[in-house]
């Protein structure tokens, strides 16, 4: 009985799973950059005193040494403060966006792949609509609606992301609504809420924690891009999109490199190391598919 | 194949449609109104005044009528003018139009060019030192915003080594020359090359190890064709064709990498011109832009389609 369980146990998909991203390095050394990183914006701003919104007008554009490890912004503020709480803001934003996109795009895209007919068509159709505005654009506009806040920009984001989901569940639904399984569950009376919840989505799901990842480090460097524009994250809160927008001015940018290249450089590392954990994830969950 | 032409342009039709009544309703929502504007020119206006005014611009009508009326303006090619400027909404767009197709375009075919043959390179030594350098770079290069990347050649190129100019699109307006535009335009359109380049190299890179392992290619090895032949006719013609839809994706990415790009270097294209009517509240034009935009990605995704479906015969549409 014991060496029956054992046996089992070593056959299991979740083992198969965990052992195939073992494989990924790149992955591996990943998820560790990435711990580090998610470990230094949650601890450090409880250990350490961080000061990201005292300004010190005896210290404006201090360069990187002494009390001031990354230098300070043209307000006098510590840098290396506002990166950690940036880190926060960014990180925050990108998985709750996330989420929320997850939220809307998953029910519908299951809804128009299990009934069809008008509610696959008003769901395909609302998602090529919604796909045919490049989402920063989309997502200026309703920034100016809603007014730019961290609220605000998680919500734009979260809601122009939608489609992606809807899409990739859908195409999953279709092939496993025809299942025997599921044609076995339905015979048998079992309600459609049911049918679709515990039959099809757990069997439809691994695109979507594959996309997860990704849409996370897409939302991430969207609300850089809406912050860099002046319409995301607001002072004095910190983004990483915003610090580099307020190095924007010529004079920063040719002669501060302190002030803007250390956020764009913690963001561009947060976003490779969570698309290669993406990439892992994928060749663990579906070892069939390439690229 | 003239019912599938048929098929997605009526698709296409209904998108427009939707593009449309989406951007209606996102600006109507959008605070402050068109009179505002009035009012805030002449603050001597009466209520009285003011009520009459809506009435005129038909704005106290329900929104769905005054969508109606948007659009049949809109599809005679009127749409509107501009709060900032005065002009017409359309000639503005127009104007900035072509330096973000121009900028699109160039960075478009420079990723293409750069990743085609890195990709293929890296397919045909799978898993050697090159592939792995290749595909990091590729990977680190996707996950670099546009204007993150500007800022980084700005400071080196334009700064330290002073080769390329900081921004704009011609050295001054009397003399406008093709080289002068190029000069100008090798930063902004590396910047948002690299973004895609990534992208590309490795699903051609995806394709072409595909290719490679089909039986059209053993059987062309084996009647004796060189290596070159057999990759680059034989090989890379057929795994091109699955990068023809990954160009139609990235259309709405691409126009988006540029809204951003265009900021960092001062380029004059629809994104400046986005970015400077938010900034002033310019409905009209935030609205016409919207709408242009969004109407050239699914013109786009159309054409791509049709390419689709001329290069890849063997596909048949249901």
């Amino acid at each position: 009985m014991g060496k029956r369980k054992k046996e089992q146990e070593s056959y299991s998909y979740m083992r198969d799973v965990i052992e195939r991203f073992c494989h990924h390095k790149a992955a591996l050394v990943s998820v560790f950059i990435l711990g580090v990183i998610v470990l230094a914006v949650c601890i450090l701003p409880l250990t350490m005193e961080l000061e990201p919104y005292t300004t010190n007008s005896g210290a404006v554009y201090a360069k990187p040494e002494g009390n001031y490890i990354l230098g300070t912004d043209e307000i006098g503020r510590d840098l290396f403060s506002r990166l950690i709480y940036g880190g926060r803001t960014s990180l925050f934003v990108g998985v709750v966006s996330m989420l929320l996109s997850v939220a809307i795009g998953v029910p519908l895209g299951i809804l128009a792949g299990y009934y069809k007919g008008w509610v696959e068509t008003i769901v395909l159709r609302m998602a090529d609509v919604f796909m045919s505005f490049p989402s920063i654009v989309l997502c200026i506009v309703l920034v100016s609606i809603l007014g730019p806040s961290i609220t605000a920009v998680t919500i734009v984001i979260g809601i122009t992301g939608w489609p992606q989901f809807a899409r990739i569940i859908y195409s999953k639904v279709i092939i496993t609504r025809e299942m025997e399984y599921v044609q076995s569950a339905k015979s048998t009376g079992i309600k459609d809420g049911r049918i679709m919840t515990q039959y099809i989505l757990p069997n439809a799901l691994s695109p979507v924690l594959i996309n997860m990842t990704f849409r996370t480090a897409q939302a991430i460097l969207m609300e850089a891009s809406l912050s860099f524009l002046g319409l995301g994250v607001k002072p004095p809160a910190a983004s990483w999109g915003n610090i580099l927008q307020y190095a924007q001015t010529i004079s920063s940018l040719t002669m501060r490199p302190w002030m803007w290249v250390p956020a764009g450089i913690l963001m561009v590392i947060t976003v490779v190391t969570i698309n290669f954990i993406g990439d892992g994830i994928r060749d663990a969950l579906d070892p069939k598919l390439k690229i | 194949m003239g019912k599938y032409i048929l098929k997605r342009l009526g698709v296409a039709l209904v998108t427009f449609f939707g593009i449309t009544l989406l951007a209606y309703i996102l600006t109507s929502m959008m605070p402050g109104s068109p009179i505002d504007f009035i009012v805030s020119s002449n603050p001597h206006m009466t209520a009285d005044q003011v009520a009459a005014m809506e009435e005129e611009m038909g704005l106290n009508q329900p929104v769905f009528i005054q969508y109606i009326k948007w659009l049949q303006e809109f599809l005679s090619g009127n749409l509107g003018y501009s709060y900032r400027t005065g002009n017409p909404v359309f000639a503005e767009i127009l104007e900035k139009l072509g330096g973000t197709l121009l900028l699109v375009g160039a960075s478009m075919v420079l990723s293409l060019v750069i990743a085609i043959p890195l990709g293929t390179a890296a397919a045909l030594k799978p898993n050697s030192a090159f592939d792995y350098i290749s595909s990091g770079l590729a990977f680190i290069g996707n996950s670099t915003p546009g204007f993150f990347a500007g800022m980084i050649f700005i400071y080196i190129f334009c700064v330290k080594f002073s080769l390329f100019p900081m921004g704009g699109m011609y050295t001054s307006p009397s003399n406008q020359t093709a080289a002068d535009l190029i000069y100008h335009m090798i930063m902004p359109c590396s910047a948002l090359a690299l973004q895609q380049i990534g992208g590309y190299m490795r699903h051609v890179r995806s394709n072409m190890l595909e290719t490679l392992g089909e039986d059209y290619i053993r059987t062309s090895k084996a009647k004796g064709l060189g290596r070159t032949r057999v990759v680059s006719v034989h090989g890379l013609r057929n795994a091109m064709i699955p990068i023809v839809t990954i160009v139609g994706m990235n259309i709405p990415l691409l126009i988006g990498g540029s809204v951003v790009t265009e900021t960092v270097f001062s380029w004059p294209g629809i994104g400046m011109l986005m970015t400077t009517s938010i900034n002033a509240r310019d409905y009209p034009v935030i609205m016409g832009v919207t709408v242009v935009v969004a109407t050239a990605v699914l013109v786009g995704n159309v054409l791509i389609d049709f390419i689709y479906c001329i290069v890849d015969p063997r596909i048949k549409h249901s």
